[in-house]
C-alpha cells in the first residue's frame, strides 16, 4: 500500500492496463505530448508511442465514434474528453451510438470502451469546466457510468471500466485529483462496477454521494460524531448500474437519509436514490429523505461568491444532517 | 435507354470487366447480386402495399454502386459500413435473400437486430458489417475508428463506409474525413448521391456540384463515378481498396445515380420530383445497362438469363415464405443484451 493522489492512481491505472493489454489505446485531445490538461496520461505518449497514444484533432464526436470504430475491430479504446463540459458534441455518438449497439444488434456487437471525463466544480472553472454530467447520462441505458471519489476506487473501477465489455462513462472529479490522498493497495486492485461502498459506519443517519462529495460528508460524518450523531456514509461509486441494495441497507438501518450532490435536483441522481428508498424502504424511515445539491441554474459561475452559492460543501451539508438528525 | 454498345466499346471494349480484372464468372456474379437485391426489394414493397408490413426503405436504381464497390473488397475480411439503403453491398458481403425478409418482417431470427430495428438497419459482426442505426453520418467515424485499429494491429484491412449526399452534410462526415486524411487511414468514404435527401434536393444540401471535391479538403483524392455504371464503380473502388490497403490513406468516390422509388414506404415522392425525371434515370437503370453490356460481351444468354431469373425469383419466394412464418420476439426479449455483460435489473 502506498498513499497516492487521485490523478496518480488513474494515470497508473491507465499505464497498467496499457501495459497488460496491447488492445488498450488512449485517444483526446492533448494526451500526447502534453500528457493531457491534467497531465492524466502524462508520460504515457513516449512509453507507448504515437498509435497507442493519439492526439485527436479538437472534435469530440470524432473521438468517441473513432473509439467505437476502434472497439468494434477488437480494440480497447480510452477515449478522453478533455472536459465534462465538452462532451455535448459527442452526445450523439454515445447516445444513439455507443449506448445501443448491443441492444440493436441483440448482442452480436459490444463495445468494450471507456469514456474518461473530467467533471465538477470548485476550481473557479466558470460555467464550462465545472459541469456535471452524471444524470444526463445515467439516463440512457447501455451506459454504465461510475464516479469514484477516492485514490485506490479510483484506479480500481478504472481498470474494471477497461476490462468491462459495455462502454463505461467513467467521471473523474477533477477537485480531487490533487486533493484527495489515500492509500492504494499494490498490484491488480480492482474494484467491481456496480458495488457501492460503507466508507464509515454509522447509526443515525446516512449520508450518500459521491465524486468530491464523498470527502466532504465524511468531513461533516466526523463533525456530527462531536455532536453525538453517528453518521453513516455511504459511497455510491457507480452511478449506473446503481446499488440498490446498499442504497436499502442504509436507508433500513438507520431510517434518515441525506443525499448531496452537486448536479442540479431536477431528475438528478438524489431523486432516483429517493425514489429507490420510497419503494424499497418506506416503512423504515423516521423522516423525509432529504438532498443537498447545487442549485436548478444552467451552469456554476465563475465569481468565486456565486461559485460559493452553487456549489455544496461542508457547511452546508452539517447544516441539513443536523436539521435530518433533529427530526 | 440502356447504353448503346457504341458507347460501351467507347469505355472499354467488350471485355471491359476481363480487362479490370474480373472473370466472366465474377461479371455474372455482379450481376445476379445486383438482381437479388432488385428483387428483394421489390417483393418487400410489394408486401408492404398488401399491408402484411409496416415499412420498406429501398436500393432501387442504386445497386450498380453498391454491387460495384463491394466487390472491389476482401469479403470476410475488409470491414464495410453501410447505410440503410446498400443491399447490394450486404448481401455481396454475404447476408441472403432470407436475412433480408427476417429482419422486414422483424422477427427474432433477423440477424441484424432480433427484430429490434426497421428494416435497412444492417448489421452482421461475422460478417464484417458494421451495424448502424438512424441518424446518418455516424458510421463514418466508426470506419475511421476500424480502420485505425487495422493500422495499429499492423494489418491491411480496408474499410469502406456508405453515405448519401444528405449525409455529407453532418458534421461526423467532416470529423471523419479529417481524421483518416491526418492517419492516411485504410478508408474508402463512398458518397452514393442520388439527388434527394428524402425531398431536399442536391442544390439545397450544398453549394457545389461534387461532394468528391470536398476531399481535396482533407488531404486525398476525391473521385466522381458514374453510379449507374458498375464497371465505372468497381474500377474506382479497386483504386481506392489498393491504395488504402498499400498504406496510401483514403479516398472519396462520389457515385452519381438516383433512387427510382420514394425514399421510404411512408414517402410520397410526387410532391417534389416530377415523374419525367424518374422516368429518364430507370432508363439508366443500372441493372438493364449492365445486362446490355453482358450480352453484348456474350456472357449472359437468354439461357443463362432465365437461370439467374429462375434462381432469385427462388430465393425470394422462400425467404418470404420462412420469414413470414417465423417467430416473433416474445416479450420477455424486451430487456435481454442492454449489456453485454448481463445485469440484474
Amino acid at each position: 500500500m502506498a498513499v497516492k493522489t487521485v490523478i496518480e492512481a488513474i494515470r497508473e491505472g491507465m499505464d497498467e492496463e496499457m501495459a497488460r493489454d496491447p488492445s488498450v489505446f488512449l485517444i483526446g485531445e492533448d494526451v500526447g505530448n502534453r500528457g493531457g490538461v491534467f497531465l492524466a496520461t502524462d508520460g504515457l505518449y513516449k512509453k507507448y508511442g504515437e498509435l497507442r497514444v493519439i492526439d485527436s484533432p479538437l472534435a469530440e464526436s470524432c473521438i468517441v465514434g473513432v473509439a467505437i470504430g476502434a472497439a468494434v475491430n477488437g480494440m480497447r479504446p480510452i477515449a478522453e474528453i478533455q472536459f465534462a463540459d465538452f462532451i455535448a458534441p459527442a452526445m450523439n455518438q454515445i447516445i444513439e451510438e455507443a449506448a445501443k449497439f448491443s441492444y440493436r444488434t441483440a448482442g452480436d456487437f459490444n463495445l468494450p470502451m471507456v469514456i474518461r471525463a473530467p467533471w465538477g466544480g470548485g476550481v473557479h472553472g466558470a460555467l464550462y469546466h465545472s459541469q456535471s454530467i452524471e444524470a444526463t447520462f445515467a439516463h440512457i441505458p447501455g451506459l454504465k457510468v461510475v464516479a469514484p471519489g477516492t485514490p485506490a476506487d479510483a484506479k480500481g473501477l478504472l481498470k474494471a471500466a477497461i476490462r468491462d465489455p459495455d462502454p463505461v462513462l467513467y467521471l473523474e472529479h477533477k477537485r480531487t485529483y490533487r486533493l484527495v490522498k489515500g492509500e492504494v493497495p499494490s498490484g491488480d486492485h480492482v474494484v467491481p462496477i456496480g458495488k457501492a461502498d460503507v466508507k464509515r459506519e454509522g447509526t443515525d443517519l446516512s449520508l450518500i454521494a459521491y465524486g468530491l462529495m464523498l470527502t466532504y460528508c465524511l468531513e461533516v460524518a466526523e463533525k456530527l460524531a462531536g455532536d453525538g450523531i453517528s453518521a453513516e456514509v455511504l459511497d455510491l461509486r457507480t452511478i449506473k448500474p446503481i446499488d440498490r441494495e446498499a442504497i436499502i441497507a442504509t436507508a433500513r438501518k438507520t431510517g434518515k437519509v441525506l443525499v448531496v450532490h452537486e448536479d442540479t435536483p431536477f431528475a438528478g441522481i438524489a431523486a432516483e436514490v429517493m425514489a429507490i428508498i420510497m419503494e424499497n424502504a418506506f416503512d423504515a424511515l423516521d423522516a423525509p429523505v432529504m438532498r443537498v445539491t447545487g442549485p436548478d441554474v444552467p451552469a456554476m459561475p465563475f465569481n468565486h461568491i456565486l461559485e460559493e452559492a452553487f456549489m455544496p460543501n461542508p457547511e452546508k451539508i452539517l447544516l441539513k444532517a443536523r436539521e435530518l438528525a433533529a427530526v | 435507354m440502356a447504353l448503346k454498345t457504341t458507347e460501351i466499346e467507347a469505355k472499354g471494349g467488350r471485355s471491359r470487366h476481363r480487362s479490370l480484372g474480373l472473370s466472366d464468372e465474377q461479371a455474372l456474379r455482379i450481376y445476379e447480386v445486383m438482381r437479388l437485391a432488385r428483387a428483394v426489394d421489390e417483393r418487400m414493397w410489394l408486401i408492404n402495399r398488401q399491408g402484411r408490413a409496416p415499412f420498406v426503405i429501398s436500393c432501387q436504381g442504386q445497386e450498380g454502386a453498391q454491387v460495384g464497390i463491394a466487390a472491389a473488397l476482401r469479403t470476410g475480411y475488409d470491414w464495410v459500413a453501410p447505410y440503410y439503403r446498400d443491399a447490394g453491398v450486404i448481401l455481396w458481403f454475404g447476408m441472403t435473400a432470407r436475412d433480408q425478409m427476417l429482419s422486414f418482417f422483424a422477427r427474432r431470427e433477423d440477424p441484424n437486430s432480433g427484430g429490434r430495428q426497421m428494416p435497412g438497419h444492417f448489421g452482421n459482426r461475422r460478417l464484417h458489417i458494421v451495424t448502424g442505426g438512424s441518424p446518418v453520418a455516424t458510421q463514418l467515424l466508426h470506419a475511421a475508428g476500424v480502420a485505425l485499429a487495422s493500422k495499429q494491429r499492423k494489418e491491411d484491412a480496408v474499410t469502406a463506409a456508405f453515405f448519401g449526399e444528405g449525409a455529407a452534410s453532418q458534421g461526423d462526415t467532416h470529423e471523419a474525413m479529417n481524421f483518416a486524411g491526418i492517419h492516411k487511414l485504410a478508408v474508402v468514404f463512398v458518397c452514393e448521391n442520388n439527388g434527394y435527401a428524402i425531398s431536399v434536393p442536391q442544390s439545397h444540401q450544398m453549394a457545389i456540384e461534387n461532394v468528391a471535391d470536398r476531399a481535396a479538403g482533407y488531404g486525398f483524392p476525391g473521385v466522381v463515378v458514374d453510379g449507374n455504371d458498375v464497371l465505372a464503380c468497381y474500377e474506382a473502388a479497386r483504386q481506392a481498396v489498393e491504395r488504402a490497403r498499400r498504406g496510401e490513406g483514403p479516398t472519396l468516390i462520389e457515385v452519381k445515380t438516383y433512387r427510382f422509388t420514394a425514399h421510404s414506404s411512408d414517402d410520397d415522392d410526387k410532391r417534389y420530383r416530377p415523374a419525367e425525371e424518374v422516368a429518364i434515370w430507370r432508363q439508366k437503370d443500372p441493372i438493364h445497362r449492365y445486362a446490355t453490356y453482358l450480352r453484348d460481351a456474350g456472357i449472359l444468354s437468354d439461357a443463362v438469363e432465365e437461370e439467374i431469373t429462375e434462381r432469385v425469383t427462388q430465393q425470394v419466394d422462400e425467404a418470404t415464405e420462412y420469414a413470414e412464418q417465423a417467430p416473433d420476439p416474445t416479450a420477455d426479449d424486451l430487456t435481454t443484451f442492454v449489456y453485454k455483460q448481463e445485469l440484474k435489473p
